[in-house]
């Protein structure tokens, strides 16, 4: 079973490596959304013998959700938007996957700094999904098409969902929906935006909403 | 139990209902008659509260109590401010819109059906946030509230607001999930199997792993304090602020950033509780004297009345959190704030929304003369100005003294003057704006007529900010104090 | 023993993977293609002619061949064969072979630029930028295996228990097998970095580097690089299948096995990919770089 999550984990890393450097939006969504849903198996994965209906219906809700569900109403923003296709970077491809590695190496020097309370966890599962966490982030910020924002956004809840599958072994039902339910509705919404977005300026280009600010000169 | 279920749950099914309603008429009827129902059953709360478990998932307990009450007076004057507004909007919206054919798609529903059943779900997901005694709970409701006020602020369609709503969503949004984290990490600072009830966390509070709890601890109050609008997370909120509708303006200022505060109560809560108080009110009060500090900055020389009063948010959550840093008699006093500030805050916004739909604009320097033009307005301006700078004898007076009695009778009087200086300045800073706003020759000729429905609520809040700063009823300081034993204060 | 052996077969044979890697090309490409042993003639024909000079070259442009056979044949020593010993064996001596290739490589550039031509200045540039990102990946891949064999001699580190021996290793060395076979189709200018038969300057990286040297020289510079694409499938085989059961000479062959084995799949590598933009290659070697980091981090327990 060890050997599979580390498996998940490479993959993890590589889906961010891919976000870092994938210079299309639409490679982006799959590539965020297939992260997602192999998210979704890792619960079954860290605690095989708690194969209760409360599990199975949480990785089916999240696989659904984030492999399905995410990726179709992100395409259809892109679609309806008919926004660009390229990501436009602030910071470049190749610093972008220097800083994939640089927040790997962040994340495990951090993980030896707070040593998890669940011992049989994976080693790598705390430096994979802060890493993670950190590479969302920084796509949020280094990224200027709306959309790519959202993709971030995606990354930073996988990275923060990896975590809680450690350390939540067995969190409530309705909490756990209550969350998906919400990042659900954030996509929808973020998507309706750019879709606004989009329609009011012609662009989708974060920089350049740049109207609200104080002392205008 | 029921009491919280039906208190979120009536505001929710109206919600949900008003999207569906066709007509105006019936639609508006039911945000009024739901933030009745609701007023009524906090009153009903207040008549008899109702006892719950410790490890109850939802609790009315003081706190809550206190902070649904100020949330449920305001939101039922906003709504029937929105009554007027709505109607505005309908009458200048029929004319613009005939040239405007492409409606059908999913994505432009009627404007104001969107806009009633937002308001509800806004109050139902803020109410579930206050009383939510379990931290997941909690992180569900604190994103629902976002989710639920961001078509809130794009009620306009501008471009404008369009930014605005991008940034408050997108700010917001990876603030909660980073307070996400902290929750996780409380998990993992309880360990194996941790309910994660407030109750039950801080009856266990020396067992919790401090480190972990430490990270929680930081991380949920970046999350929550970006939600909340705690300098330097603010970078959303004066955009939010001045671009939303100003009835909408009122409610984020005056009842959604304190549920946000009530979110980071609930961390304090179980902060002092697990023996890490000081850590916790030493941050609230870097937090908070940030907060003062750069939100008297922005409020001298504002251009712009709406951010200005956005600014002034920034200044009274940095006077919230720093009451309760400074511990002690000032919780009382940080309490008793956040209802001087929520009534005064939702008094200026209706305010500013009477004088922008007078003068058309958002420039200072293009209001002037309100007194003469909007004699209603203006004068309340000036009531407004004085009960949100905390002078005599406004609600705002009693518990900014409170809190610098407290800082001085500790000893801390490096705090203590800052404290007064920066409220100083931002006094100097509001006062020059709006006296220019309210006198002064007006540009234009003629007065404007204004109808009631825009100046009765805010007279209404002016008159309970005035009444609560002179009397304060026996229930309310028994519950005050109730409420502040929770954060280690004393009364 | 064996150790001698693979020594003195690399010698021998190095310059049979090139030709095995065309081979495999051509069968894809559905060519009949060159001979297997192709570079051996192109070597004696080399040898048999004399050498032209550029009279701006100094002594450096002579001795960089030279260093180009003695590093890898220096790193080669240290190498382990299939788990018999390497000849020599000292804590710390995956340093010593990283720096002797280090060496070859500034050889090689110093030469480059040496000639003052332009365009050997751009490869040698491209060179060195490459094995800036190639260097850090393959040091990384090989402390994870020293760490996880506890020893800093590439003797144990590469002749530890391997996947067939223990399945939790699996993701530990997929991992280091993956980093090192991207380094090698950098460090040896295979295809989705470097074209090997492209003709053109601009878009070349080792063949440009090599391109005013003539008969002996070019046969010795031609020569070192296929022992050093011996050296790093050595590495890999090793990797992947040292800690197999058996005698000293099953396991050396098999280890001979798996080297014309990775020749095989570089040839197929070839064939299925097109040449990266050059801004792309850097890409690659970071996702090297990520593995073995990940691999590092698999092994800290």
């Amino acid at each position: 079973m060890e050997a599979l999550v580390h498996v998940l984990m490479v993959f993890l890393i590589l889906a961010n490596l891919r976000l870092l450097g994938g210079t299309r939006l639409n490679v982006c969504i799959v590539t965020v959304a297939a992260q997602g849903a192999v998210l979704g198996l890792l619960p079954l994965l860290l605690h095989p013998l708690s194969l209760t209906r409360h599990a199975l219906t949480i990785a089916l809700a999240a696989v659904v959700l984030k492999g399905g569900l995410f990726p179709w109403l992100l395409k259809r923003a892109l679609r309806q938007a008919g926004v660009q296709r390229e990501v436009a970077p602030y910071v470049g491809f190749t610093p972008s996957m220097f800083f994939g590695v640089l927040a790997l190496g962040l994340g495990a020097a951090l993980a030896r700094k707070l040593p998890l309370p669940a011992p049989d966890a994976s080693p790598l599962l705390v430096p994979v999904a802060l890493a993670t966490m950190l590479t969302g982030l920084f796509l949020i910020v280094a990224r200027r098409q709306a959309l790519m924002q959202v993709v971030g956004y995606l990354a930073l809840e996988n990275g923060i969902f990896a975590f809680g599958a450690v350390v939540m072994k067995e969190a409530p039902l309705l909490v756990e929906m209550g969350i998906l339910l919400d990042i659900f509705v954030a996509v929808f919404v973020m998507g309706i935006m750019v879709f606004h977005i989009s329609r009011e300026f012609d662009h989708t280009d974060t920089e350049r909403l740049s109207e609200l600010k104080d002392w205008t000169p | 139990m029921m009491l919280c279920l039906l208190l979120v749950g009536v505001p929710a099914l109206a919600g949900v209902l008003a999207f569906a309603l066709r007509a105006a008429l019936p639609r508006r009827a039911l945000l009024i008659g739901a933030a009745l129902a609701h007023a009524g059953l906090v009153a009903s709360a207040w008549a008899k509260r109702p006892a719950a478990a410790p490890e109850a998932w939802l609790a009315l307990d003081a706190t809550a109590l206190w902070f649904v009450t100020i949330t449920s007076v305001l939101f039922l004057t906003a709504s029937v401010y929105a009554l007027g507004y709505l109607r505005r909007d309908a009458a200048t919206r029929s004319h613009e819109d005939e040239d405007d054919p492409d409606d059908d798609s999913i994505f432009q529903p009627v404007p104001e059906a969107v806009f009633c059943g937002c308001l509800l779900l806004f109050l139902a997901a803020m109410t579930l946030t206050i009383m939510s005694r379990h931290f997941g709970l909690l992180w569900v409701a604190m994103e629902a509230t976002t989710l639920a006020s961001a078509p809130l602020i794009y009620f306009h369609r501008s471009p404008r607001s369009l930014e605005a709503t991008w940034k408050y969503l997108l700010i917001c949004s990876v603030g909660i999930a980073l307070a996400l984290l902290g929750t996780f990490f409380l998990a993992a600072a309880a360990g194996e199997g941790a309910d994660l009830t407030l109750g039950a966390l801080a009856r266990g509070g020396a067992r919790l792993d401090p480190r972990w709890l430490k990270a929680a601890a930081l991380l949920l109050l970046v999350g929550y304090g970006t939600k909340m609008g705690l300098a330097p997370l603010h970078a959303w909120l004066p955009d939010a602020h001045s671009e939303a509708p100003s009835v909408v303006s009122a409610l984020l200022s005056g009842t959604l950033l304190n549920a946000a505060w009530v979110g980071i109560l609930r961390l304090h809560e179980l902060c002092v509780a697990a023996g890490l108080g000081d850590f916790s009110r030493d941050l609230l009060l870097l937090f908070g004297l940030v907060s003062l500090a750069v939100a008297a900055l922005f409020i001298i020389g504002q251009r712009d009345y709406k951010r200005l009063l956005a600014y002034s948010s920034v200044e009274h959550m940095g006077l919230l959190a720093l009451g309760m840093g400074l511990g002690g008699a000032a919780v009382t006093g940080s309490l008793l704030h956040a209802a001087g500030h929520s009534l005064a805050k939702g008094l200026l916004f209706l305010t500013a929304g009477n004088l922008l739909a007078a003068f058309r604009s958002k420039k200072v320097a293009d209001v002037r003369g309100a007194l003469t033009v909007t004699p209603a307005s203006g004068a309340l301006l000036l009531v407004g100005l004085f009960a949100i700078t905390g002078a005599p004898p406004f609600i705002t007076f009693v518990s900014e003294l409170m809190i610098v009695r407290a800082a001085i009778a500790d000893g801390r009087w490096l705090v203590a003057a800052l404290y007064l200086v920066l409220l100083a300045i931002v006094f100097i800073g509001m006062a020059a704006i709006f006296l220019r706003m309210a006198l002064g020759a007006p540009s234009k000729d003629g007065r404007k007529p204004e109808s009631r429905l825009a100046w009765w609520p805010p007279l209404a809040l002016a008159i309970l900010a005035g009444v609560l700063g002179v009397f304060l009823p026996g229930p309310l300081t028994d519950l005050l104090r109730e409420a502040a034993q929770a954060f280690g204060g004393t009364p | 023993m064996v150790a001698l052996g693979h020594v003195l077969l690399a010698l021998v044979a190095a310059p049979l993977l090139p030709g095995l890697i065309n081979r495999v090309k051509s069968v894809f490409a559905g060519r009949r293609g060159p001979p297997v042993l192709q570079l051996y003639f192109d070597l004696a024909k080399l040898l048999r002619k004399g050498a032209v000079y550029s009279r701006t070259t100094t002594w450096v442009f002579r001795t960089s061949p030279l260093v180009g056979v003695a590093a890898p044949l220096l790193a080669l020593v240290l190498v382990p064969a299939g788990g018999a010993a390497a000849l020599v064996a000292f804590p710390g001596d995956l340093l010593l072979m990283a720096y002797a290739l280090a060496l070859a490589r500034f050889f090689l550039v110093l030469a480059a630029l040496d000639t003052g031509s332009s365009f050997e200045g751009m490869g040698a540039s491209r060179e060195v930028a490459f094995s800036a990102l190639a260097e850090p990946a393959f040091l990384l891949a090989l402390a994870a295996m020293a760490r996880q064999a506890h020893s800093p001699s590439l003797t144990d580190a590469l002749g530890a228990p391997t996947a067939l021996s223990d399945l939790g290793l699996l993701p530990l060395l997929l991992l280091v097998a993956t980093a090192l076979l991207l380094v090698l189709l950098v460090e040896n200018a295979r295809v989705p970095v470097d074209d090997p038969n492209t003709h053109l300057e601009l878009t070349m990286i080792h063949e440009v580097l090599i391109l005013d040297y003539s008969g002996p020289d070019l046969a010795l510079a031609l020569y070192g690089a296929s022992l050093k694409l011996w050296l790093f499938s050595a590495i890999l085989s090793d990797v992947l299948l040292a800690g197999l059961p058996g005698d000293v000479w099953l396991r050396g062959a098999a280890h001979l096995t798996g080297i014309i084995a990775i020749a095989g799949v570089v040839g197929v590598v070839e064939s299925c990919m097109a040449r990266l933009r050059m801004v792309r290659v850097p890409h690659l070697l970071i996702a090297a770089g990520a593995f073995a980091l990940l691999a590092l981090c698999v092994g800290v327990r």
